[in-house]
Order: C-alpha cells, then structure tokens, then sequence
C-alpha cells in the first residue's frame, strides 16, 4: 500500500469514526435530555418537590390572569392531557402569549401552584407579517372542506 | 487550451490570483452586504403575527442566522482542507485552513452574540443550555483551539499537522448543530430553538436573508484569501521568488 493511500484510508476512518459519534450524540440529544418536565409529569409526582426544575408546554387559551399587584401573572401550562397553574412576578418576555409554547424555572409549592423565579418563551419557525399570517390561517381551517372536495 | 490546474497549488503561483480573487469577492460581498441590510430593514415587514409575533427585533435574524450557517460551513471547510492536506502533504491546504480558521471563529461569536442580544426580548435570556446554544459554544472553543495549537508548536509542518487531526475530530460538533432540534412537537421538545423551515417565511425576508448569507459567504472567500497572501509570504520567506518580490516592492 502507497503511504498516500494509507493516510487517506486513515482520513477516511477517523471522519467515519466522527460520523458514527455524531450519530449517536444527536440520537441520544433526542431521547434523553431532560431539559424540562411535563405537566402530566408533575401531576404524576415525577418531578422533585424539594428543589428548582423546569416545566415546560403550551400555555392555556384563556388562562392568563394578571394580578391586582400588576407584577404577578398567574396562567396555567398545558401538554394537552394536563395542566400545571404557574406563578410568576416580573417581567414576562415578548413572545410570552396564550397557546405559545413556554418553559419555566421554579419550585413546586405545597398548594400544586409552580413558582416560577425565569419563564422562557419559545418561538417558531414562521416569520409572516401578521395579515398573511390572519389569512393562511383561515385557510389552514377551510382546507378539510376543499379537499374532501377535490378528492 | 488546456489548463494544468495543479500549477496552483504551488504556494509561488496561488499568491497572484489569491490577490486578484481577493479584489473580485470584496467587490461582492460589499454589494451583496449592501443589498441585504437594505432589502432586510426598508422592504420587510415590521412585525411578524400569527404563531409567532415577534416585532422588530427579529431582523437580527439577517445577520444571526447568515453568520450561523456561515460558522457551520466554514469549519467543514476548514476539516476539508486539513484532510487533504494531512493526505497529499500540500503545504498549500495547510495554508487555505489556517486562513479560514479566524473568520470562522469571528462568525461564531458574531452567531452566539447577536442571538443574546434577540433572546433577551423573544425568549426572555441573554444565555440557555439549549443543545443548539451549547454545541455553537463548543465549536467557538474548537476554532479558538485551532488557532491556539497551531501557534503552539514552533514547527509549522508539525503544527499543521497536529491542528488538521483537532479539526477533524472537532467536525463531530456540526451534524450535532445540524440536527439539534428536529422535534415536530412543541410541547415535547427540548429546546428553546424551534425546527426552521425557509417555506414557512415571508419571500422578502427571506430573500434579504439569503442575500445576505451569499454576502458572508463572498466575504469569508475575500478575508481567507487575503489572510493566505500572508499566510503565503510568511512561509515561504526564505524562498527565491519572495525574495525578488520584496525587492520588487522596495525599488518602487
């Protein structure tokens, strides 16, 4: 064997060995991390009671109620099977909104109500001006009917 | 007429079209950078609505997420260029990797920092050990590395050498920023970045996104090429045809 093409087969392994290591980190990125728990784990009593963890999900339609403080919003996490009432006094960020996602830092407190110290927002990946946004989703909902219809 | 295209990895040869391109991929990346800033702050929207209302800030995507996809290609350039330069033994590769090294840590750290600077308002963090958040660190380390264990070792074929196999081993950090969130559910997902998808955004900011990106991209040809002329004289100081054009420089 040339010692060019000995180097090359031994390029060649070491980018397949980072290949294969990729591989696995982003399979187990995927399954494993427990970067929050959700609310039907909370309700489950699998999240710790005795210190900070983080909740995570969509926050409820109609939930979010400011306090009489003007500091303190009290609004409820949801996964779709259960749901978590969240207390938080600060200020919330931008993107913090009914039925966007959200992530929160706190303690579970002794009523079952989650003290929240952080809550994070989430974003999408739709970036729409709010009126093209106002009709795609008109007809994201007239879109059964027409294909039924064309079918 | 038949080119012989490997004249040019003679270091003697590159240096006068590496000073040509330089000029040509300036020229390029001013006007593309031009184009899109300005097509990004007067021809786009001014807030975003729907599932995602973020409001002005979310131009900053025009810089954050060119120089991202930027970080990313660049060190795949970078580990290219050292393996073949680990398997032919050209001295030029060495050279075109150690000239990408610096402009890809600088779009790096522009990534990480324009993405605080939008996560404070959107997400409500300057910083989070989201997946994607953390693997761009690390490959912000893997360039400083490069760059530090190569000016570590004295000598320069050895430096290569050692530095090319740091790269190499570091490209396990791409894919993983690649394929960090790829999760359809929100409720299920452990991140605080959210899958992209280019079909789902409005065509101007899109377009001014993508100028930009072909602006980075002409920029970092234009920065690397003009870092390898130095590179280039550097190195081959003691050569016959540096010398001449050093006194060519001087009598002018």
């Amino acid at each position: 064997m040339r010692p060019r093409t000995k180097r090359l087969l031994f390029v060649g392994l070491a980018i397949g060995g980072v290949g294969v290591a990729a591989t696995l980190a982003i399979t187990a990125l995927q399954s494993n991390i427990s970067y929050f728990f959700s609310p039907s784990q909370v309700i489950a009593a699998e999240a710790p009671t005795d210190r900070v963890f983080r909740i995570g999900g969509m926050v409820e339609e109609g939930s979010i109620a400011r306090q009489p403080d003007g500091l303190t919003v009290l609004f409820s996490v949801t996964d779709n099977a259960e749901r978590v009432q969240v207390s938080y006094t600060g200020i919330l960020p931008d993107l913090f909104g009914a039925d966007q996602g959200v992530v929160a830092r706190g303690r579970l407190g002794q009523d079952g109500v989650f003290y929240a110290e952080e809550v994070l927002a989430k974003h999408d990946e739709s970036y729409m001006p709010p009126e093209v946004a106002a009709t795609l989703k008109t007809a994201q909902t007239d879109t059964p009917t027409t294909a039924v219809a064309t079918q | 007429m038949k080119v012989n295209w490997f004249k040019f990895a003679a270091p003697a040869n590159f240096y006068p079209v590496a000073g040509w391109l330089v000029s040509v991929f300036a020229v390029l990346a001013a006007a593309a950078i031009l184009i899109g800033l300005y097509w990004g702050f007067f021809e786009t929207p001014s807030v975003l609505g729907g599932t995602n209302p973020q409001k002005e800030y979310y131009r900053i995507i025009f810089i954050h997420v060119p120089a991202a996809w930027m970080s990313m290609w660049l060190y795949l350039v970078l580990a290219g260029w050292c393996a073949i330069g680990l398997v032919f033994n050209t001295r030029l590769s060495y050279m075109m990797a150690a000239a990408v090294a610096p402009t890809g840590a600088i779009f790096t750290f522009l990534a990480l920092w324009t993405g605080a600077l939008w996560g404070r308002p959107s997400w409500g963090t300057y910083w989070d050990w989201d997946p994607r958040l953390t693997s761009e660190l690390i490959l912000f380390f893997l360039y400083l590395g490069y760059i530090a264990l190569h000016s570590a070792i004295d000598d320069t074929r050895r430096a290569d050498k050692a530095a090319a196999l740091l790269a190499i081993v570091g490209l396990i950090c791409v894919p993983v920023i690649f394929w960090s969130i790829n999760c359809p559910d929100p409720t299920q997902c452990a991140a605080l970045h959210q899958r992209s998808s280019l079909s789902q955004m409005e065509s101007n900011i899109l377009s001014s996104m993508l100028i930009m990106a072909f602006g980075f991209w002409m920029y970092s040809f234009a920065a690397a090429f003009a870092r390898l002329r130095g590179i280039i004289l550097e190195r081959e100081a003691d050569t016959a045809w540096v010398q001449e054009l050093a006194t060519k420089e001087a009598r002018r």
